[in-house]
């Protein structure tokens, strides 16, 4: 081990790193901070803004420490370790020129620039900038990109960091952005001005240091001193990736990632960031019922009476039907409603859907986690597109590809992962004897010591699902995914609600109905818990119910609505596709009378007289936690815990043939729930992303 | 350097390599495996500027990424940094004009003049699409500064009378053989050698040892050749390569006659008397060193088909012939009159010797630089 390590000295101070490290990462395990515009711990080294000179003693110049790997370095003649000084006047100097020439065709223009206040740029000119320009001659100016319709350029702004191009070739996998022509006339652009074409593109905003790529939808909408930052959990996808909602007032004004190495590392998609203009169009913000056909707004007493009404039934004929964004505590209190009713008819899955009926918590999870990836050194993706269904996961998948040489087959659609993959078949029928073939990732996979296989929740949804998920399981057994470290099978959803909906067991008991039958008249009152993706047109006359927050196809069916939160504006649980356990947090209040859900049933409960026990949210987590005990763990997810549940073989899969081919899971990525449907962002996403599919009618 | 962007509207949508490039491509290809074949963007680039009339439309740039499977903008990226490639239409003759410092010294910004003057402003077109110029960055002949590139060749020693001169017969779709424009050979000094003019340094006589040991008898008599005697028996490189221009310019070819007749007036020297006759009575004039298949060319055009017509020509005649041809004392220096005077009595010199052999190329078709 000692072999691995290089002795420095820094600051005057001795310290031993790894050689592997660069000089900014000793300095910084020094305890120095170096000041840098184009390194970044995710991306390629470039070394091109030389902001982060350090003095090494005896070395004729400076050196930038983000270049300079530590082991290459060389010892004192007299063999004490280098001497490395990370300030005092040589440093300071040698910084003081690199960021007066960055200055000089940078524009003066922080008081109307959207960057100001978390501006790299900014912030270390105030550290090593000239209190004035020695410059005088015309500031250079660059032509703004169109970039689409999510990142806003104003280039002349820009420092050449590449950053952006860095990321856009490694991180999201999509060759579209590049630094054209040389000197003075470099600009960083898109080929031709082309929109951005990666679900990641948000990023490169909070990666750019200075204000060149700044959010569109955002422009001019506050400043950063303004707003109040919570940290929270996204609900776009299964990820739930860590997320920081900016608010204003009571209007939620941007939404930006927070490290979670274990889920998103420090990116979101873009349907995660630009979501929230959603949050507040079309929002169902006080009780409504429908009378003659036509739907008033009513008071809670009026709305929850008329709920009650309806609910008075026989039980066997009440329905409770869960959606993807529906939230933990919101399903407890919906389920324990039910269970005081007698209502054996709950469902929280899509309509076909048989798994997750036992609760073997195992075979609904991602068990070898997202961060698992990493280690995995083959993956079989079976119906999964996870490009759109869980983007950051994909530019994971991506990395582990380009740097750990991660072998990846596909069953299902062969569609642009934005890496390369072996296409093993387009249909259930090819998981029958996968392992018999001889192409080169069967045996890569057979080979490996941590193969992965994944299955979308798409491919065992419909019928036959189930023989899906077996076929897929056993193919795990068969090439040894499943050992006492490594749990190398999972399901990837992509319902922010799922997995804790089948955790809260919000499937239908012994003789209850589920998602088809109540989507089909099979019952005469169904409670919706958003649910607005379902195919709602076969309800016949079917009474509605609805709880939640957008005004769309649910809430058009509805008899009675009852406005509830959405997640920016609850404390609420969510749990991700990996089983991992996660809190949002209230950012701004709810809108209008609108209330958190579970408080919703819990005053239902109490109008038809049977009410729930507990009388707020820290009660009801106490009952959950109580009755499963995942809910005791915060942030963490079980991960090769399942491996002994997942160790014993599944049933034989049958009538492969049989079962639903494996299409386009997500039709269109950025409308893929309410809230993205109600967001003008997403709908001119969708509108760019749909005009580059469909190729121009001849004129 | 301004900012460079693809004239989208010239480009087009579609681009082509020639067939005849195929094997270049090839060529350049196989230089790297295959999956390293991106390392072949700048010569493909290069390549298919050459077949796109001397610049680098978009499709062009397009078809060079597909080929190597690049994304475009990678490409994109390379052919913005390199400036030699031109990302919009330029002329048939683009003429890149060395403004660097030894080139500045010796009359460039002279030279700019001209090239204002006669084309217009800086990558600007004429409107019958021959010409066009740049300024560039030092082309490394500062030994004959100033000078110019034009096409793939260069133009040194320039005057602005010289320039004015070369740009006027490309202009009007005259080639002229590039080279040096005043008497000298390569960078020779002006009007032939000052210093070490003797035969004696050359033909061993110097030496106290007459004829060295073991050689052959023939080859110790014949005369040692030296670059220095004379340019080397090389076929001139041109630069017709390139296709005309394809539409318009009936305008500008007429106009291009009256100018070659002005041309003609301005000459010095007296033009040779032509010669109406039959093709097959015409004499081979390649078999005299210096005529190549251009130059025959020109004589022909002018009347002269057979050595007699040369043999016979005056001093006066000489000039005018050279003027024409934009020669500079090389029709003295190569004596055409004497090895005509030869051929025409029958006789044969070393080079027609050569030359029936089959042993020069004179059907050569352009310098091979």
């Amino acid at each position: 081990m000692a072999d691995d390590l290089f002795k420095l000295n820094i600051d005057g101070k001795d310290i031993e790193v790894p050689k592997s490290y660069t000089l900014m990462q000793a300095c910084e395990e020094a305890g120095a901070e170096i000041p840098r515009f184009c390194y970044h711990e995710r991306l390629s080294v470039a070394g091109n803004c030389r902001m982060c000179l350090v003095q090494w003693k005896g070395a004729p110049k400076p050196i930038a420490s983000c270049a300079q790997t530590v082991g290459e370095m060389r010892m004192n003649p007299d063999g004490t370790p280098p001497n490395i000084l990370t300030s005092g006047d040589y440093v300071e100097k040698a910084r003081n020129g690199v960021m007066e020439f960055l200055l000089i065709n940078h524009p003066l223009d922080c008081p109307i620039c959207d960057q100001g206040g978390e501006c790299d740029l900014q912030d270390q000119a105030i550290a090593y900038g000239r209190s004035g320009s020695r410059y005088s001659l015309n500031k250079r100016a660059v032509e703004n990109k169109n970039m689409g319709p999510l990142v806003k350029t104003i280039m002349t702004r820009c420092i050449q960091c590449t950053r952006c191009v860095r990321f856009a070739a490694e991180v999201a996998g999509v060759e579209e952005l590049g630094m054209i022509s040389r000197g003075e006339d470099a600009e960083i652009t898109t080929y031709l001005e082309e929109s951005l074409k990666s679900e990641l593109s948000g990023n490169v905003i909070d990666l750019c240091p200075v204000g060149a790529l700044t959010s569109k939808p955002y422009a001019y909408n506050a400043r950063p001193w303004e707003l109040r930052k919570t940290e929270s959990i996204d609900v776009m996808d299964a990820m739930g990736a860590a997320i920081r909602v900016d608010a204003k007032g009571a209007g939620v004004m941007r939404i930006m990632p927070v490290v979670n190495e274990e889920v998103n590392e420090e990116w979101i998609s873009d349907k995660s960031r630009f979501i929230w203009d959603g949050l507040a169009r079309q929002r169902l913000d006080k009780p409504y019922i429908r009378e003659n056909g036509k739907l008033r707004a009513a008071s809670w007493k009026e709305a929850l009476a008329r709920t009650a009404e309806l609910l008075e039934g026989p039980a066997e004929k009440i329905g409770f039907l869960a959606g993807d964004l529906t939230e933990v505590e919101q399903a407890k209190a919906a389920k324990d409603l039910a269970g005081k009713l007698g209502v054996k008819s709950l469902d929280c899955r899509p309509a076909g859907a048989a798994y997750g009926a036992d609760g073997v918590r195992e075979k609904y999870i991602l068990n070898p986690t997202l961060m698992g990836i990493e280690e995995a050194d083959a993956l079989l993706l079976v119906g999964t597109n996870p490009r759109l269904e869980a983007a950051v996961w994909n530019a994971r998948i991506r990395k582990a590809w380009l740097w750990n040489e991660l072998q990846v087959g596909v069953v299902g659609e062969p569609v642009d992962l934005t890496y390369s993959y072996e296409h093993l078949g387009s249909g259930p029928a090819d998981l029958d004897g996968l392992l018999d073939g001889d192409s080169e990732f069967v045996k890569a996979f057979k080979d490996a010591k941590r193969p992965m296989v994944v299955v979308g929740e798409n491919a065992i949804t419909g019928e036959q699902g189930l023989d899906v998920l077996n076929a897929a399981h056993q193919i795990a057994l068969d090439a040894g995914a499943i050992s006492e470290d490594w749990a190398g099978f999972g399901v990837l959803h992509n319902a922010a609600g799922r997995v804790g909906a089948l955790d809260v067991g919000f499937v239908p008991e012994e003789g209850g109905a589920d998602t088809v039958a109540m989507l089909s008249g099979g019952v005469e009152t169904l409670v919706l818990l958003g649910g607005d993706e379902h195919d709602l047109s076969n309800l016949g006359d079917t009474k509605v119910i609805y709880v939640g927050h957008h005004g769309e196809a649910g809430a058009s069916k509805a008899d009675v609505i009852l406005p509830c939160a959405a997640y920016t504006e609850m404390t609420a649980t969510y749990v991700n596709t990996e089983g991992r356990v996660q809190m949002t947090s209230a950012a701004v209040q709810p809108k209008g009378e609108a209330r958190e859900a579970w408080a919703i049933f819990r005053a239902l409960s109490d109008v038809l007289g049977k009410t729930l026990p507990y009388d707020s949210a820290a009660e009801l987590r106490e009952h959950l936690r109580e009755e499963n005990a995942v809910f005791a763990g915060l942030g963490f997810a079980p991960g090769t815990a399942g491996h002994k549940v997942l160790m014993e073989a599944p049933a034989k899969a049958q009538n492969l043939d049989k079962a639903r081919p494996f299409g386009a899971v997500i039709e269109d990525f950025y409308l893929t729930n309410p809230i993205a449907r109600a967001s003008k962002t997403m709908a001119e996403c969708s509108l760019m992303k749909r005009s580059l599919e469909t190729p121009v009618a001849a004129e | 350097m301004a900012l460079r962007r693809f004239d989208i509207e010239a480009g087009g949508d579609s681009f082509a390599f020639k067939p005849e490039t195929e094997p270049n491509i090839e060529f350049w290809l196989g230089k790297y495996p295959e999956d390293k074949k991106r390392s072949a963007v700048i010569p493909l680039l290069w390549l298919a500027q050459k077949d796109n009339d001397g610049w680098l439309s978009e499709p062009a740039m397009r078809t060079v990424a597909d080929r190597l499977g690049m994304p475009y903008i990678r490409v994109y990226e390379v052919a913005t940094f390199y400036t030699m490639f031109k990302l919009a239409p330029v002329g048939k003759y683009h003429v890149q004009l060395c403004g660097t410092t030894p080139c500045m010294l010796r009359g460039a910004n002279d030279l700019k003049k001209v090239c204002e003057k006669k084309i217009g402003k800086k990558m600007a077109v004429t409107d019958d699409q021959r010409l066009s110029w740049e300024e560039v960055e030092c082309l490394g002949a500062c030994v004959n500064a100033p000078m110019v590139q034009i096409n793939d060749y260069y133009y040194e020693d320039l005057t602005p009378e010289s320039l004015d001169e070369i740009l006027g017969k490309l202009g009007n779709g005259v080639d002229v053989e590039p080279g040096n424009f005043v008497d000298r050979l390569n960078s020779a000094p002006e009007g032939g050698a000052t210093t070490l003019k003797e035969d004696t340094l050359y033909n061993g006589s110097r030496n106290s040892v007459k004829g060295l040991p073991n050689l052959p008898e023939s080859d110790a008599e014949e005369e040692p050749k030296s670059e220095a005697k004379g340019k080397p028996d090389r076929e001139a490189p041109t630069n017709v390569d390139r296709e005309e221009p394809k539409e318009e310019k009936l305008e500008a070819a007429e106009e291009g006659v009256e100018a070659t007749q002005d041309a003609e007036k301005q000459i010095e020297g007296t033009r040779p008397e032509p010669l109406e006759i039959d093709g097959k009575q015409a004499d081979d004039l390649k078999r005299i060193s210096g005529v190549g298949p251009k130059n025959e060319d020109q004589l022909n055009s002018l009347g002269i088909h057979k050595f007699s017509q040369i043999a016979a020509w005056t001093p006066e005649n000489v000039q005018w012939v050279e003027g024409y041809l934009s020669f500079r004392g090389r029709i003295e220096r190569e004596n055409w009159v004497g090895q005509a005077k030869t051929l025409a009595d029958g006789g044969e010199t070393d080079f027609s010797k050569r030359v029936d052999s089959g042993d020069v190329d004179s059907s050569r078709e352009e310098g091979e630089d």
